[in-house]
């Protein structure tokens, strides 16, 4: 028996019915439309489909989709205002932080919650706050370095 | 088919348990399962009660919501010294998922802070009443806690150390606690744990028999050292064989009592 | 992200206009990626979207007995449980499309499984829950048979058939060969003239590719009879034919969306999944996904595969290697996939970037009951140059030398022959060599750090294809028949086959074997152009007599002088020979302190060079300029090192 779930999804309202059993990531890719956060390995160990609840980064594939009844989730695909750039996909855009693309999403998901909460993170901080996301390709320091970057952007402006 | 039946209270998920369910805290661990269509279980259970996530002091005890999640135990001044082991536990997004009951039910490599947990002496508090000692709880893993309910340790009695490939978040080669209390200079009723040393976290009554009455220094921890893996059973995995295992026991248990760092 | 150029070396080669190179650049993709709209194959929705996942082997091997889905057909969700009898063509193998090797993997097993994870049949149901559920309750009775996971288990004449199409258990080359064969000059003739002979054996494991989208597509029915499949694919053009092929249909009606690719690495040209989900989309005429799970990338994904290699060199005391002798076992896995390639690719890789005048190799692509493996990153590649760079350590300490001067005395230079009869050119291993060891403060000698790549290449034998020792060992089906020479200089003991270069029927295969027609070098595929001596045309040679006397198999003339004694205490480190001044005459006139200059070297007279038996050696000097030089055109694409 599907279960209506209703919350609030890159500031719209959303409102699913949901299979017994359904993670959140299905929910939000098939339910929503909302393509931007990745499958990649159902058990937590990629960060391929991290999404933010709350403002906290979760794992959406590993959520099940009527916890998040009532609340607020943010992913990739609302992080540009309008026709303006997140300054970290400006970052990821022009650092080479991204190679095939399919992580990105979720890295740019952790390091929006990160700078959400701390706007001048070290690099350490920085590793941290991705060490929960995967990527094959495009190596690590493109990323780190286009979060930093990012985080100078939005200092200075 | 799935079947997700929802309690306001633990009293009530707790009594609709049975063979065909799992008890859902953070996700971490049943909707792995889920995902990848286990069949030995169609009902999943949870409860929105409150209660699970209370983080508050008993006396000389710190009880724990068994629905406490990693980054909660990071964030609450209770929990202050159980931090560093809560950081070990996956990257920040399972951080925020994962919880201390999960922890407790986590296959091996994964229970990180049951190890600690283990150290401090855990006494699990089981919906509806009743306690038993953490060591008795993980030989058999049944029923829905309440609570955990650890000794807060005095100054910097209590260690924790995590050995993975991967840094910052890498699956345990081991983990291992100590709660190494004092009295008049020399060590006793001293506690040591173990992680991904065994099917469960395991507590290492070798060694703390070992470091009774001893003095926290090279010399003292030596015959500690000579018996690290007495009495564990460590597993080949991906990871690490059993022989390397018990091969470098001995060393990154030097380094935990010693306070020595080696990231 | 600094790069430093290091424009000092080959700068008259190449154009210094590089503006693209060690900076970022605005991909033409990135905004999909960064907005999370890049459309990956799981990105399109589908109204109905059926799902389909495969009941797998549990076993390494077995005959499959019976299969009953009758309980998973009536359950709920479920819409179609696909056999291998649904499949029009079942068998195939990737290069099948450019006519490389049989038919040996089916689609959907039909009467035995072959590895664990192999698909036996597909469900087809209206959610993954039902799917899995299905697969769960199909049963399969399996006769479980004898498993062999190891390459030179599977040799022995006794192991189980892991492959009916290749009952040796290994891809048939030419149809005539159990493996892939590499012969240059006479190997047995120089270990007999070496001072030391090092052997080695070297394993590397299989890995996974383990991209972060992990193998599938999604088929739909079009409204003009046609199917679009949405794939991740790393060969759509593979994919497209092999669906085609498979379901035997023209491939006109197959319309294939790829090109955004969540990762491949090579684990992404296999073309499973496609055939898979455009069968299930003709028989049910709903949108299909056949997607692996994680669990499913990892275990049946095919991997790089495993390799093993045994060298044998023959070395004289002053660090040349004069002959290098190859054993190697690629793991193929159950079915071929892409590894008799990788054979072929490793085989034309072979010795490595070093002037050895005496080569010889066998490479066998194994079957075992192991996950096929396929392509990654340098396949057939990366693990030969894993165990010759580890023998290059272990050739070095057993003449004690310094292990990066051992490498620039035997490196290429250009015009060295290389053992598959091309001559070598754009050689750079020395100044690689050169500018580590600056960086890292590794102390080489003057001599090591004057040696050039251009300098000095294709003297005397070096740049000739030397007269060549072939043996006819190792035809196919010589294993199960039992016959099985014992091998004289593995250090394993006898394990039924030869070493490469060893003559069949015992007689130094020098001097009385004739070269073989398809071993000769032809000329024009040496790539000599311009200046070069004439050279006699494989046409006009005429079936003359060989020469009486048994031609030299390195260098008659000593490449480098005899190396002074190590001098290990010395503050600077070891010293090389001082031999690197004492190339041919151009090399000795560029100074240490001047960049190298780049001189043909003198024509050489003596010694009568080895076949072809021309008046004039080919020299391989600097005459292979293969670019067409034009106007605006950069000489780094054109010039005469490209």
């Amino acid at each position: 028996m599907k279960t209506p779930v209703t919350f609030t999804l890159n500031g719209a309202e959303a409102a699913v019915f949901v299979d017994p059993g359904a993670n959140l990531l299905d929910v939000l890719r098939r339910g929503c439309g909302d393509l931007s956060p990745k499958y990649g390995c159902g058990q937590g160990g990629c960060g391929a489909c991290t999404v933010l609840i709350d403002g906290e980064p979760h794992i959406a594939c590993l959520t099940l989709a009527e916890v998040v009844q009532g609340r607020t989730i943010q992913t990739t695909g609302g992080l540009a205002s309008g026709p303006d750039l997140h300054p970290l996909q400006k970052a990821f855009m022009e650092g080479f932080a991204a190679q095939c693309g399919y992580c990105t999403p979720g890295m740019l998901m952790s390091a929006k919650a990160l700078l959400d909460r701390n706007p001048n993170p070290s690099r350490a901080e920085v590793e941290e706050a991705i060490s929960g996301n995967l990527c094959r390709c495009t190596g690590y320091e493109p990323i780190i370095d286009a979060i930093l970057e990012a985080a100078k952007q939005r200092g200075a402006a | 088919m799935l079947d997700v039946r929802t309690f306001p209270t633990a009293a009530e998920a707790a009594g609709a348990m049975n063979d065909d369910a799992r008890f859902l805290g953070g996700g971490t661990l049943v909707m792995n399962r889920v995902n990848y269509g286990d069949q030995r279980f169609r009902q999943i259970i949870r409860t929105t009660d409150p209660s699970l996530r209370e983080i508050r002091t008993e006396g000389d005890r710190v009880a724990i919501g068994a629905g406490a999640t990693m980054a909660d135990l990071m964030r609450s001044p209770e929990t202050a010294f159980l931090a560093s082991a809560a950081r070990a536990v996956g990257g920040p997004a399972i951080r925020n998922m994962a919880t201390v009951g999960g922890n407790l039910m986590a296959p091996h490599p994964y229970g990180d802070l049951a190890v600690a947990l283990l150290a401090l002496d855990g006494v699990a508090r089981m919906v509806g009443g009743g306690e038993m000692s953490l060591e008795d709880f993980l030989s058999q893993r049944r029923g829905i806690v309440q609570a955990v309910l650890v000794r807060r340790p005095a100054g910097d009695a209590f260690r924790f150390r995590k050995v993975s490939r991967v840094k910052p978040k890498g699956v345990s080669v081991m983990s291992m606690a100590a709660h190494l209390n004092r009295s008049a200079g020399r060590l006793s009723d001293v506690r040591v744990a173990y992680g991904a040393m065994g099917p469960t976290p395991v507590r290492v009554r070798a060694v703390e028999a070992a470091l009774e009455g001893a003095s926290l220094d090279a010399a003292g921890i030596a015959p500690a050292l000579a018996v690290a893996t007495d009495g564990v059973t460590p597993p080949d995995d991906p990871l690490a064989s059993a022989w390397y295992r018990r091969e470098v026991a001995p060393v990154h248990l030097r380094r935990l009592l010693l306070g020595e760092d080696a990231r | 992200m600094a790069v430093e150029y290091r424009k000092d070396l080959f700068a008259d080669e190449r154009s210094d206009d590089l503006d693209v190179v060690g900076k970022p650049v605005i991909r033409q993709d990135i905004l999909g990626h960064v907005t999370g709209r890049s459309p990956f194959y799981d990105d399109h929705l589908y109204d109905g979207l059926h799902h389909m996942r495969c009941a797998r082997s549990p076993h390494h091997h077995a005959r499959i007995r019976s299969v009953d889905a009758s309980a998973a057909e009536r359950m709920e969700g479920v819409v179609r449980v696909l056999t291998a009898r649904d499949v029009p063509v079942n068998m195939n193998t990737l290069l099948s499309l450019i006519n490389f090797g049989k038919d040996d993997e089916p689609l959907l097993a039909t009467d035995k499984v072959s590895y664990v994870g192999q698909p036996i049949l597909a469900i087809v149901a209206t959610s993954v829950r039902a799917a899995q559920d299905a697969v769960a309750a199909v049963k399969v009775d399996y006769e479980v048979l004898p498993h062999v996971l190891d390459v030179e288990e599977a040799l022995k004449p006794e192991a189980p058939v892991v492959n009916e199409t290749y009952p040796n258990n290994t891809f048939d080359y030419f149809e005539k060969y159990d493996h892939q064969k590499l012969r240059f000059g006479d190997v047995e003739a120089a270990f007999r003239e070496a001072d030391h002979i090092v052997e080695g054996e070297y394993q590397m494991s299989p890995i996974e590719q383990a991209p972060i989208e992990t193998c599938g597509a999604i088929a739909a029915p079009e409204t003009n009879d046609r199917i679009t499949v949405h794939t991740s694919t790393q060969a759509l053009f593979f994919s497209v034919g092999v669906t085609a092929k498979q379901l035997d249909m023209n491939s006109s009606r197959l319309h294939f969306i790829g090109g955004t690719v969540g990762g491949g690495f090579g684990g992404k040209v296999d073309s499973h999944h496609e055939p898979l989900a455009a069968l299930a989309c003709l028989m049910t005429g709903k949108p299909v996904k056949y997607m692996w799970d994680r669990a499913e990338e990892m275990q049946v994904g095919a991997p790089r595969g495993g390799e093993r290699w045994r060298i044998k060199d023959g070395v004289t005391r002053d660090g040349r290697i004069i002959a290098r002798q190859f054993t190697g076992f690629f793991d193929a896995g159950a079915f071929t996939r892409l590894s008799s390639y990788a054979v072929q690719k490793s085989t034309g890789h072979l010795p490595g970037p070093y002037s050895i005048p005496n080569v010889a190799s066998n490479v066998y692509c194994v079957y075992t009951n192991r996950t096929p493996s396929t392509a990654m990153r340098g396949f057939g590649i990366t693990a030969a140059d894993f165990a010759i760079e580890r023998h290059m350590d272990k050739v070095a300490r057993a003449v004690v030398m310094d292990p990066i001067e051992l490498r620039i005395l035997n490196a290429y230079r250009d015009g060295d022959m290389k053992a598959h009869r091309r001559a070598a050119k754009n050689c750079a291993l020395i100044e690689s060599c050169q500018v580590v060891a600056q960086k890292s403060g590794w102390g080489l000698s003057a001599d090591a750090m004057r040696a050039s790549s251009m300098v000095g290449g294709g003297q005397g034998a070096l740049g000739l294809v030397p007269e060549t020792a072939t043996d006819e060992e190792g035809r196919i089906g010589e294993r199960k028949r039992a016959f099985l020479a014992p091998d004289p200089f593995s250090a394993s003991g006898a394990r039924g086959r030869l070493p490469a270069g060893y003559s069949s029927n015992n007689s130094s295969a020098l001097g009385n074997a004739p070269q073989r027609e398809d071993m000769e070098a032809e000329v024009e595929r040496l790539g000599f152009k311009g200046g070069a001596p004439a050279l006699p045309q494989p046409a006009a040679r005429e079936p003359e007599p060989r020469p009486a006397a048994p031609q030299p198999f390195y260098a008659p003339q000593p490449r480098y002088a005899p190396p002074p004694p190590p001098a290990h205490s010395t503050g600077g480190g070891p010293s090389l020979p001082s031999a690197y001044t004492q190339r041919p005459a151009a090399s000795v006139d560029s100074a240490p302190n001047q960049p190298p200059t780049y001189a043909p070297p003198p024509q050489q007279s003596a010694p009568q060079p080895p076949a072809p038996p021309a008046e004039t050696p080919a020299t391989a000097a600097d005459h292979f300029q293969r670019g067409v030089k034009r106007p605006g055109v950069s000489r780094f694409i054109s010039g005469r090192r490209r």
